[in-house]
């Protein structure tokens, strides 16, 4: 049983890697897609319509820290188009300023994860990642298309 | 002799066309003597100035939008548009680069007619037809507040505009067709935060210059008001902000309640958690200004706008995956 689950788990991961490695603006979009997924329910929290619960604030600064990671890497050169991609072409132009973007991402969803204890934690940590990082790189990088 | 006489007539006939064309296209002002007594409320002003959405077109711009100098307003943002690119003038209030010299009626011309200091049209890439709707009070009142800002010295270079859109003379016939600057008048059977919504977003707000399509000549189309379109410079898109884009949004067909609306004006965070980004980021930095109050306004009004259908956004192309990794 375990050999069947190890090899499904190796499939699955050597097939996320090599989509990755073929269609960088799929898993880039996958990556952000889960982001707004977690945002979302983040949303809901801090607007008192679902109850705080510390087990979901912690997995969706789990989400935002995993795609802080992966998403610098998901930005080839030949990725600028094709595909149905939101990523503005002053991307490549800034490449610096991109990564150093998402590795404040990265240093602010770790310290939320690591400090996040209640609803009035959970609101600070994730409205001012949501303000500055979301929204900072959203402005000047993303195309809003629709 | 008769051929004279034609010609003579042809002649004639013709420049009475070209005065009367230029009697109609004379840009209309504000003289000072139209303008009544009024101690100038710099609080009130500041409203203006951030609902009004000064500082996202006139600061002076930065590499990172979020670090731009709010109340540094010496112009120099360039604006593409269909027409050309227009670069927004410096409105500080340096005497010699700005409006330091400005009295209160150049003010009110510009911002309520159209009309700069020199009586020549000016181009509605600066939305006077919104802001035409302002009271006169509320006008002096930012007026009062923009000499407060801190002086910024530089002139901004002139317009890059292709020929005939250069000619501001026949702005005047755009204003014929399209500018009907009437102010504000409020619906007594309405509410009064109703009717404040209504005011500042059809006037300071001027929410309907983004949200809404345009026809070849640059103005708005009446029909489509509120219904979205592509941004000026044609590379995005502006949501329809009617029920038809709010009720039914996102992924997820979210309805957007005045709470959402309201919310969204203070921080920028939408139903769906995502932050505003693009144009509307700025707008959320002036937003966040207002009062609560004036954000509960804005969004009663919003929701009560009628359902219009506006232009559908580009649809997405559809690429083979692994398309771009040839």
């Amino acid at each position: 049983m375990f050999r069947t689950v190890f090899a499904v788990a190796a499939i699955a991961l050597f097939a996320g890697a090599a989509i990755a490695q073929q269609d960088p603006i799929a898993a880039r979009r996958a990556l952000m897609k889960a982001n707004g997924d977690q945002a979302k329910i983040g949303a809901s929290m801090m607007k008192g319509e679902t109850p705080f619960d510390l087990d979901k604030a912690r997995k969706i600064f789990a989400a935002f820290e995993e795609a802080a990671t992966k998403v610098p890497s998901l930005l080839p050169e030949n990725s600028k188009t094709g595909g149905d991609t939101a990523a503005d072409p002053k991307i490549w132009q800034n490449m610096d300023d991109v990564k150093a973007r998402f590795a404040k991402f990265d240093a602010d969803a770790k310290d939320a994860l690591a400090k996040v204890s209640d609803l009035d934690s959970f609101k600070a940590a994730f409205g001012a990642i949501g303000k500055n990082d979301c929204g900072g790189c959203h402005e000047k990088y993303r195309i809003k298309k629709s | 002799m008769r051929r004279r006489t034609l010609t003579f007539g042809a002649a004639a006939a013709l420049v009475v066309i070209v005065l009367v064309l230029w009697c109609l296209t004379i840009p209309a002002t504000v003289p000072a003597a139209a303008l009544p007594p009024h101690a100038p409320d710099v609080a009130n002003g500041r409203t203006m100035f951030e609902i009004g959405g000064c500082t996202s077109c006139h600061a002076t711009p930065a590499d990172d939008p979020q670090k731009v100098e709010r109340t540094k307003l010496g112009g120099g943002l360039a604006l593409k548009s269909p027409f050309g690119t227009f670069y927004v003038p410096n409105i500080s209030p340096d005497p010699a680069d700005g409006i330091g010299a400005w009295s209160e009626a150049d003010f009110v011309t510009a911002l309520m007619k159209g009309t700069s200091r020199r009586g020549r049209h000016l181009f509605p890439a600066f939305p006077y037809t919104s802001y035409a709707h302002m009271t006169l009070n509320d006008a002096r009142d930012l007026f009062a507040y923009l000499k407060t800002l801190p002086p910024v010295s530089g002139r901004v270079r002139r317009h890059d505009l292709g020929f005939p859109f250069n000619i501001r003379r026949l702005v005047g016939f755009w204003k014929l067709l399209f500018f009907h600057g009437a102010p504000f008048t409020p619906d007594p059977a309405q509410s009064a935060q109703l009717n404040r919504g209504a005011y500042l977003v059809n006037g300071p707000g001027h929410c309907a210059e983004c949200h809404s399509p345009r026809n070849a000549l640059g103005a708005i189309v009446e029909s489509e008001r509120f219904g979205g379109g592509p941004t000026p410079d044609g590379k995005g898109f502006v949501p329809n902000i009617t029920p038809v884009g709010l009720q039914h949004w996102g992924d997820d067909n979210i309805a957007w309640s005045p709470k959402d609306i309201a919310s969204f004006l203070a921080d920028g965070m939408n139903p769906a958690g995502d932050y505003a980004g693009g144009g509307m980021a700025e707008v959320i930095r002036n937003t966040a200004e207002l009062s609560a109050a004036d954000r509960e306004a804005i969004a009663a009004y919003i929701v009560s706008l009628p359902p219009r259908q506006g232009p559908k956004p580009p649809s997405k192309k559809k690429e083979p995956a692994g398309a771009a990794a040839r």
